[in-house]
């Protein structure tokens, strides 16, 4: 082996070339990776990290050009070595993982063959190549390995493809394996079994790791070192544990502060943000990339690009005060003293929705998505609803709105007034007071209409104004969403996301809702514009006393906003109570798996509670507790009878506190104490 | 970021999208060349007569001059077999081709995208059925079409010859419509829009439409290349237009045969008109496409 690092990129410069001009996106990043050393590159979107990573791999898209500098793999230069070579490193030294598993299998080849493919071309003959895959994919601990082999992409689950993806990557046993956001699109239960997976097999193999994420709390699990980019340029390194419990770069110190953590809640914190927005791709920044944003920022950050201070270990910040970072001013003052979500307690009942069932009939026979779900939320309240992907969440926002008709018997109640089943039921005003953000902004707004026009539009239908009234109206609750007089104008296209997602709140406020559905409102959205989302809805709520139901995959986000969590399973509550309760425990086992798995961005340990096994399709429920055949607590706790015949009623634990479980609430206390 | 910053900011970006789209198309040498062509045709076509020293129609020989002249300084593409200058008559005759084949693709254009995106939208049986109808139109070959209809109707007629090239045109727009409709249908401004009571014409016509446009457009240049190809093709078989008017298609048909007599001016001047036009919108087509990143 050498001892040369196993990657190591000098003063590297990118270029993309877009309406035909090139643009920098790498502006000379320089790192290196020890053989066995994972490290970690975090940053917002746009700033260049997924270039990096295939910068490595020397894989460019069409329009992009390495401009300056050179990439050495162990100690070799591949800056512009020849298609053969990089073919050549590609199979047999390299391997990269992608972000969209499924995406990155051909969905009409079976998996097996896939597979099998990558040992054929390492030169394996193709008798063997069939073992030799199945080990592969016993390796990477896929169940059923002979039967994967068998399937089609699309029938696995996210988790197995990427674990097929992980397996096909090791299978040249690599000397670099590129992780560009391996569990981005994936339930956090499963991205921590992904991250367990990685763990394991690079202690057991020893190769070095790239790790590309936006997440911070899995870079710190899984990274030695860290590097932060900001617009092309890294702008902190060293030691993770380091560089996230003493960043000394204001774009790190503020990245961790906007990230809502345990401890926090928005009755008495606010979140700090990042002000301003990125430069935009292939900017000219003479000084300081970050000075637009920097809250320490001085004259002489604008012209002269600060230089790498070396910190002790290895950690070094380019920041010319980056002695001052740790202490910079927020850019949101931190506390809130208005009472928000006090009040929501002792409110009067809002929404109540009884028995809510919906069943989609499909030709292979009816799928039961949401079972009897019951609930009820106060005015000004906020209602977290988690729980991994097919659990319901969506379906049961869709049916509150009214898009789904849910099925006979459901009853959903607004201020006493019963709803009509879908839209066409329903009046103006009563579409108005149930409205939504949707997660993706880029997709809820009309790109071809102007903020004006969409948001006047909503006002003229829901509230029955005439076209001038509604623009008045617009004008007044944009700027209430800070959306600038000036981008009234504009089409959402030239908005930053978090402009657009302000512009889609504004509209959802048209019609003077009562209760706002947040359908993963920020997960579309870097760190520090989830921050200011946050706010934004938060200030909202306590200015017009409206409720939410806030669906979310992130865990601290849910527990900074809400006041009550319901966790879904298979279209069933599982636990209901306050969120300190939900978080705190004792918690349902399902709820302590979930919680469990979130990786911790300040490095503390908690015992990882593991469901086995795949979600089970909804067509087809388990038997009993439908939890019972991945339960973590089911084994040992003397009710496993119960667990596997009969289904567990929601039951008022302690008051406010409801679980569905056999396991009585002591015992489950019992166990999560250890 | 203060509100002028912003407000420059946002508006700089904008005007530099469209100067940095624009200089792309001005560097594409083949879009130049296509819209050179087309805009030397649509002025042959709006001005034309004004252009011509010599009346198209002018019957030479009873003025006295030659038939089947070859080209020379009074007559630059030469004569005809009547002696009709014909310079003047590829130069007029530019105006029935070119707004036919406008007409015809405007409404294949504007039938296909109504029911592409009605069928897009509504899916289920609508859509089934009407995609089915759709196939078995396309199915017809255009000129089998076109001569029955038009022999039905009784010989040459521009009015027909445009119904028939829309109708068939329309079910190849729909489809490209729909493909386009059944993603953007999917998007949640169209759930927005439901969710603020809006009906579907205002969906269909005010949110949708105008996110499918690129596709529509580039559709309806490279359909109005066709459009000249099928009317050529039809006045060369004598139907489509009526007679009388100079027009390339039946100037190629009335004097392809004294090609092998060496008289190869009267047939190939009027041929060469019709190639240039059809490429100089495929070049524009290509360069649209291109400029949609489509």
């Amino acid at each position: 082996m050498s001892t040369q690092p196993a990657l190591e990129l000098r003063d590297l410069r990118v270029a993309y070339r877009v309406r035909g001009i090139d643009r920098e996106v790498l502006r000379g990043i320089s790192l290196s990776i020890q053989p066995g050393e994972a490290y970690g590159l975090v940053g917002e979107s746009g700033c260049g990290k997924s270039t990096a990573a295939f910068a490595a791999m020397r894989y460019l898209p069409r329009n992009g050009s390495i401009t300056g500098g050179s990439i050495h793999f162990e100690g070799q230069d591949i800056t512009s070595i020849g298609d053969d070579e990089i073919r050549e490193l590609r199979t047999n030294a390299i391997s990269m993982v992608y972000q969209n598993p499924i995406a990155a299998l051909n969905p009409t080849i079976r998996v097996g063959k896939q597979v099998a493919e990558v040992f054929e071309l390492l030169g394996k003959p193709s008798d063997e190549a069939h073992d030799l895959s199945l080990a592969a994919l016993k390796r990477v601990q896929i169940a059923d390995a002979e039967a994967v082999l068998e399937r089609y992409p699309h029938q696995l689950s996210g988790g197995m493809a990427q674990r097929v993806i992980i397996a096909m990557a090791l299978a040249s046993n690599p000397r670099l394996l590129v992780l560009d956001e391996p569990t981005t699109g994936l339930d956090a239960t499963v991205e921590a079994e992904v991250l367990d997976l990685v763990r394991e097999l690079r202690a057991e193999t020893g190769t070095a790791v790239l790790f590309i994420s936006h997440n911070l709390g899995v870079i710190r699990t899984m990274c030695d070192r860290v590097g932060v980019l900001y617009a092309g340029a890294l702008v902190e390194e060293g030691p993770t544990d380091e560089v996230l419990h003493k960043p000394n770069h204001p774009y790190t110190v503020g990245l961790l502060r906007c990230i809502p953590r345990g401890g926090l809640h928005k009755q008495t914190d606010r979140l700090d943000t990042i002000p301003g927005t990125p430069p935009p791709l292939g900017a000219t920044l003479p000084g300081c990339v970050f000075v637009d944003r920097c809250a320490i920022a001085k004259d002489t950050c604008r012209t002269t690009p600060p230089n790498f201070v070396e910190l002790a270990n290895g950690h070094r910040a380019r920041c010319a005060f980056h002695e001052q970072a740790a202490s910079m001013p927020r850019a949101v003052d931190g506390t809130r003293s208005s009472g928000i979500g006090n009040s929501a307690s002792s409110s009067s009942e809002l929404l109540n929705i009884s028995k809510l069932s919906k069943t989609f009939a499909q030709d292979s026979g009816d799928v039961r998505v949401l079972t009897e779900v019951s609930l009820s939320l106060r005015k000004g309240e906020t209602l977290g609803l988690v729980g991994e992907s097919g659990s319901g969440k969506t379906t049961l926002a869709k049916n509150l709105l009214g898009i789904t008709q849910p099925d006979a018997g459901s009853v959903i109640t607004l201020d006493g007034k019963t709803l009509g089943a879908t839209l066409r039921d329903r009046s103006a005003s009563e579409v108005g007071a149930v409205q939504i953000v949707f997660q993706n902004p880029d997709s809820a707004l009309n790109r071809r209409h102007t903020v004006m026009r969409i948001v006047a539009r909503a006002i003229e239908k829901l509230a029955g104004k005439s076209r001038d009234e509604a623009e008045d109206t617009a004008q007044v609750l944009l700027n209430d969403m800070s959306v600038d007089p000036i981008l009234h104008s504009v089409k959402p296209t030239q908005l930053s996301g978090g402009l657009k997602q302000r512009v889609a709140i504004a509209r959802s406020f048209a019609g003077r809702p009562q209760l706002v559905v947040c359908d993963e409102p920020t997960s579309a959205l870097d760190v520090s514009v989830q921050a200011n989302i946050l706010n934004l809805l938060v200030d909202l709520q306590s200015k017009e006393n409206v409720s939410y139901v806030f669906i979310s995959h992130d865990l601290g986000v849910v527990r900074y906003i809400s006041d009550r969590i319901a966790v879904l399973y298979l279209g069933r509550i599982m636990e209901l109570g306050s969120a300190e309760t939900v978080f705190n425990g004792p918690h349902h086992p399902y709820t302590e798996a979930l919680v469990s798995s979130v990786p911790a961005i300040d490095g503390s340990q908690r015992v990882r509670v593991r469901l086995g096994g795949e979600v089970p399709s909804p067509a087809n429920p388990p038997q009993g507790c439908v939890l019972n055949p991945r339960c973590p607590r089911m084994a040992g706790s003397g009710v496993e009878h119960l667990c596997t015949s009969v289904e567990p009623d929601l039951v008022e634990a302690e008051p406010g506190h409801f679980l569905r479980c056999h396991i009585p609430l002591a015992q489950l206390r019992q166990i999560q104490d250890k | 970021m203060t509100t002028d910053t912003l407000k420059q900011s946002a508006a700089a970006e904008r005007k530099k999208i469209r100067k940095e789209r624009f200089a792309q198309l001005r560097k594409n040498k083949a879009f130049i060349v296509g819209a050179v062509i087309l805009t030397f045709w649509v002025l042959c076509a709006l001005v034309g007569k004004f252009l011509v020293r010599i009346n198209p129609d002018e019957l030479g020989f009873l003025n006295g001059v030659e038939t089947d002249l070859a080209p020379n300084a009074t007559n630059w593409f030469g004569t005809d077999s009547n002696g009709r200058d014909v310079f003047s008559r590829v130069i007029v005759g530019s105006r029935p081709i070119i707004v036919m084949a406008t007409l015809a693709t405007v409404l294949g254009t504007v039938l296909g995208a109504s029911i592409g995106l009605v069928s897009g939208y509504l899916k289920g049986w609508f859509d089934v059925i009407v995609m089915r109808i759709l196939d078995a139109i396309s199915a017809m070959p255009v000129l089998v079409l076109a001569l029955l209809a038009l022999s039905a109707v009784g010989g040459s007629s521009s009015v027909v010859t445009i119904c028939i090239i829309g109708f068939v045109f329309t079910p190849i727009i729909a489809r490209t419509v729909r493909a386009a409709v059944l993603n953007e249908a999917e998007l949640d401004y169209v759930a927005a829009a439901k969710l603020r009571t809006e009906r579907m014409p205002h969906i269909l016509f005010k949110e949708i439409l105008p996110n499918v446009l690129p596709p529509i457009i580039v559709e309806f240049t490279v359909r109005l290349g066709y459009a000249v190809f099928a009317i050529a093709t039809l006045s060369f078989l004598g139907v489509g237009v009526e007679l009388g008017s100079p027009n390339w298609g039946s100037q190629v048909a009335d004097h392809y045969n004294l090609i092998f007599s060496g008289l190869w001016w009267s047939t190939i001047f009027p041929a060469g008109a019709i190639a240039t036009l059809a490429i100089g919108i495929n070049l524009i087509a290509d360069g649209v496409t291109e400029a949609f990143e489509l």
